[in-house]
């Protein structure tokens, strides 16, 4: 299984090489691999069939050290998933070798789509929340790369930013959400996470988690108000589209969703608020894709309707509805994967990008028009396609739903009414009717790679349909039953019977053909609209993305203003007030404040030491600040002297000496001190500083009464003699026990020796 | 005398910042100069006052006898010190340099790159 996750990264570091070696079979070659993940994964199929729809977990050590591993969780949910993402996978590669044949950077697209398909793979296998995580946001960086994958053009590298910013800022919440579950749930894996759903449900976190987790499922599953990168993204070739964005990737979310329907489902916050953004998407998303007349633009926008569907199913949260979702999700992929991979032969054979300039090419491109028509068929839901079976159980699943079942009831058939419209634009605009002259005059039918992904996604739409009875007993009932949490009954059919479901399929596909006669009309009167678009959720993204780009202008002009005292107050103010904050709200300090045992000659040295800083700081006269400096550096090493350190009291006094000596040469090369400040700063500075002082002095008298550990000064006090053979301890500390600080101390010295040299030298340079 | 010392590193540090927060570049370097005398002392400070014993080894024998100050503080100060002194050489230098370019003892007129 590590193999199989890990396996789309391997190849994808290869591909380039495949590609040049292989030429223009590259495609094929390289959509073996997904061929046979799949098979791989349907090799798990009768073994879930005798754990009737259980789960297998396979655990890998990952860091045995730490006891950290590395779980895959197979069940009904994850494997049709697992399916779908290799199945569609291997029609998606061999479509791009020939669409994008002879393109400049074939090599790089294989390299990020499989790398996109393992990120996939691993986001729907992984059990861990944290290697889902990881997984997750590898899908959006990959995407990210996709979609700007015409590096050239503008318009993609902005969509590609857009994208990436909209599903990562979700991803952050998202984490923040799967850590909460985390630490509520007391475990990092999923199959602990889901039996114990009623630990969340219950807990003070549930709502936090909910509306995190949540966040980060709408961003990726491009759900209203967040729907606006979805279409935009369609700047990617469109393999590209046909796969993350209807097949894959923008399904993570629902996936998500559907996955920790167990954890943290069922409830009212739950229902209303998958409910309600679901449906609203699932109606923004059809409306807005009839408006639409761009063949993408079109498919795009049907994609944020069924997103919307699955969102609005998995809130409904009842068997029924949870058959229907993954009815629904099945359907869809397989409709969707074929359409979109027809918008790609309209614009490789045809170079039509709008539907308006299409028409009447059912001549020239036979075989195309038939399967587009069947998967169009299968996405209005008409009877013997699958897509009909889905549609059924959705109209069932909101009429039975246990709260707000008549909005929803209301949203479905409109939409449903809608979708309808949408089919017919996909299904019968560009095939019949006058032939309209096309940019690109078809020569000839598509090439096999080409029909391949259509044809069989279109034909498993219609093979599904006629026996729902065989992926009903078997994965579809698996994968509900993984998402509801306990085993659903089987209940697919093709025929229900005459019945509430049927009489709304009906009206819709009747008033949904109405509407697309009237397309031209439906358009024009909702012009409108665009107005709406200027205030849109997009509009607030672009809004959003200035606001920081001021934030950050705004805070660089404050904070790297330029002024070095500036930073200092910045950094000294904070530090200054945390730190007393800390020390008594958080601590119980205890200040000893005994003067008593001052010798007089100490006493005189210390006043005298601060009679002199205070000159320094004080005079006018660089020579009194230069010599008070002095005096205030020799009494320091009195002190030194007088309290038992001899050798640093001798290095003082030298280092003091030269300091002096050498302040004395250069600064008198200098101006006069000039007296730059007003008084008022003056003084500021001077109630700063003191306040730094008596932190110091705080912290000082504080420390002295707490000690956390034994100093390691003992060890060296006792083996100075006996190990380093030397009776002054310091200099034993010096050049044997901490030798390399020693060695560190002379190299710096060495490199300031090095840099004053090199600037006297450049400066005598100059001058020549 | 604790006390009193952590009074002295006080105001040493209140005088170093004063000083650092000048717009004279030179001052900036004085200040550095308290600053590190500053830290030193407190380090020292922290490690306890002892009087009249150093941390020497007796001749012929193995450990000193009786209490001694702590010798690791002292070593830590002492390379700080030299340190401290390397780096205020390089600093004296690099602001005469500075000094020769901008022609004015103002960090305001130095905080462009351009110059």
């Amino acid at each position: 299984m590590l193999l199989a996750v890990l396996s789309g990264f391997l190849i994808a570091a290869v591909a380039p090489w495949v590609h040049r070696g292989l030429g223009r079979h590259s495609g094929w070659a390289l959509a073996a691999l997904p061929a046979v993940l799949f098979i791989y994964f349907a090799s798990f199929l009768p073994a879930l069939g005798e754990t009737d729809g259980g789960r297998i977990i396979l655990e890998y050590d990952w860091i045995p050290s730490l006891g950290i591993q590395l779980t895959f969780l197979v069940d009904g949910l994850s494997l049709l998933f697992a399916l779908l993402i290799s199945g569609i996978g291997f029609f998606v590669v061999a479509y791009a070798g020939r669409y994008l044949e002879g393109h400049r950077d074939l090599g790089r697209f294989y390299v990020l789509i499989l790398a996109f398909m393992a990120s996939m793979l691993g986001l729907v296998l992984s059990s861990n929340l944290i290697s889902l995580f990881v997984f997750w946001e590898l899908t959006s960086i990959t995407s990210y790369l996709l979609i700007g994958y015409n590096h050239e053009d503008a318009k993609a590298r902005k969509s590609a930013l857009q994208g990436l910013f909209v599903t990562v800022a979700g991803g952050l919440a998202l984490l923040t959400g799967l850590i909460m579950m985390a630490l509520v749930g007391g475990s990092y894996e999923l199959h602990e996470l889901l039996t114990s759903g009623d630990i969340f449900r219950e807990h003070d976190w549930y709502l936090a988690i909910l509306l995190l987790v949540l966040l980060g499922c709408f961003t990726k599953s491009a759900q209203y108000p967040f729907h606006f990168w979805l279409p935009n993204a369609m700047a990617a070739p469109t393999p590209v589209s046909a796969y993350l964005h209807s097949a894959t990737m923008v399904k993570a979310g629902v996936y998500l969703m559907a996955r920790l329907n167990p954890s943290l489902g069922s409830t009212e916050d739950w229902m209303l608020l998958l409910g309600l953004f679901g449906a609203v998407t699932m109606f923004v998303g059809v409306f807005l894709s009839v408006r639409s007349t761009g063949v993408k633009q079109v498919l795009a926008y049907s994609t944020v309707m069924a997103l919307g569907t699955l969102t609005m199913l998995i809130g409904v949260g009842t068997e029924t509805a949870m058959l229907a979702a993954m009815a629904f999700l099945l359907a869809h992929s397989l409709y969707k994967g074929a359409l979109f991979l027809v918008a790609g032969i309209l614009d490789h054979e045809a170079g039509c990008k709008d539907f308006l300039q299409t028409g009447g090419l059912r001549r020239a491109l036979p075989v195309t028009t038939v399967f587009a028509g069947l998967a169009a068929l299968s996405l209005a839901g008409v009877l013997p396609m699958f897509g009909f079976v889905a549609k059924e159980l959705l109209f069932e699943a909101v009429l039975e739903a246990p709260a707000l079942a008549g909005l929803l009831s209301v949203f479905a058939v409109v939409s449903a009414v809608m979708v309808v419209a949408v089919a017919a634009i996909v299904g019968i605009r560009p095939w019949y009717g006058p032939r309209v002259d096309t940019p690109k005059t078809p020569a000839h039918e598509a090439p096999p790679a080409l029909l391949a992904g259509p044809v069989i996604l279109a034909s498993l739409g219609l093979l599904f349909g006629l026996g729902a009875g065989l992926v009903d007993q078997g994965l579809i009932a698996w994968a509900a039953a993984a998402v509801y949490g306990a085993p659903v009954s089987p209940y697919l059919s093709l025929w229900h019977g005459f019945n509430l479901p049927l009489l709304l399929s009906g009206v819709s596909l009747a008033l949904g053909l109405l509407l697309y006669l009237n397309w031209e009309r439906f358009r024009r009167f909702t012009g409108f609209m665009a107005v709406v678009d200027r205030y849109g959720p997009e509009a607030a993204y672009e809004k959003a993305m200035a606001g920081m780009v001021w934030l950050s202008e705004w805070q660089t002009r404050v904070l790297q203003n330029g002024y070095l005292r500036y930073y200092l107050l910045t950094i000294l103010i904070s530090t200054v007030g945390l730190v007393m904050v800390t020390l008594f709200t958080r601590t119980h300090v205890h200040i000893d404040l005994d003067l008593s045992g001052i010798l007089v000659h100490e006493a005189f040295i210390v006043a005298v030491l601060l009679m002199a800083a205070l000159v320094s700081v004080t005079t006018r006269s660089r020579l009194g600040a230069v010599v008070s400096l002095g005096a205030v550096g020799f009494c320091v090493a009195l002190i030194y002297v007088l309290f038992s350190a001899a050798d640093v009291g001798i290095t003082q006094v030298l280092v003091e000496t030269l300091t002096v000596i050498m302040l004395v040469l250069v600064l008198f090369r200098l101006p006069g001190f000039l007296g730059l400040t007003p008084m008022v700063l003056r003084i500021r500075d001077a109630v700063i500083a003191l306040a730094v002082g008596a932190m110091m002095a705080v912290l000082k008298l504080a420390a002295s009464t707490t000690r956390y550990a034994d100093s390691i000064s003992e060890y060296f006090i006792q083996e100075s003699q006996p190990s380093g053979y030397g009776r002054n301890i310091v200099n034993v500390i010096l050049v044997d026990f901490r030798a390399l600080d020693t060695l560190g101390e002379i190299v710096v010295l060495a490199l300031a020796a090095v840099g004053v040299y090199a600037m006297i030298k450049f400066r005598a340079e100059d001058r020549k | 005398m604790e006390t009193l010392m952590a009074f002295t590193v006080g105001g040493l540090f209140a005088a170093a910042i004063y000083m650092m927060l000048r717009r004279s570049i030179v001052k900036l370097v004085i200040g550095l100069v308290l600053l590190s005398n500053a830290a030193n002392l407190l380090l020292f400070t922290q490690a306890g006052l002892l009087r009249g014993a150093p941390p020497l080894v007796p001749e012929g024998a193995m450990q000193p006898a009786g209490a001694v100050a702590d010798p690791l503080a002292q070593a830590l100060i002492l390379t700080a010190i030299v340190i401290g002194f390397g780096v205020l050489a390089f600093a004296v230098v690099l602001i005469h340099r500075a000094y020769e370019v901008v022609k004015a003892d103002d960090m305001d007129q130095m905080k462009d790159t351009d110059t």
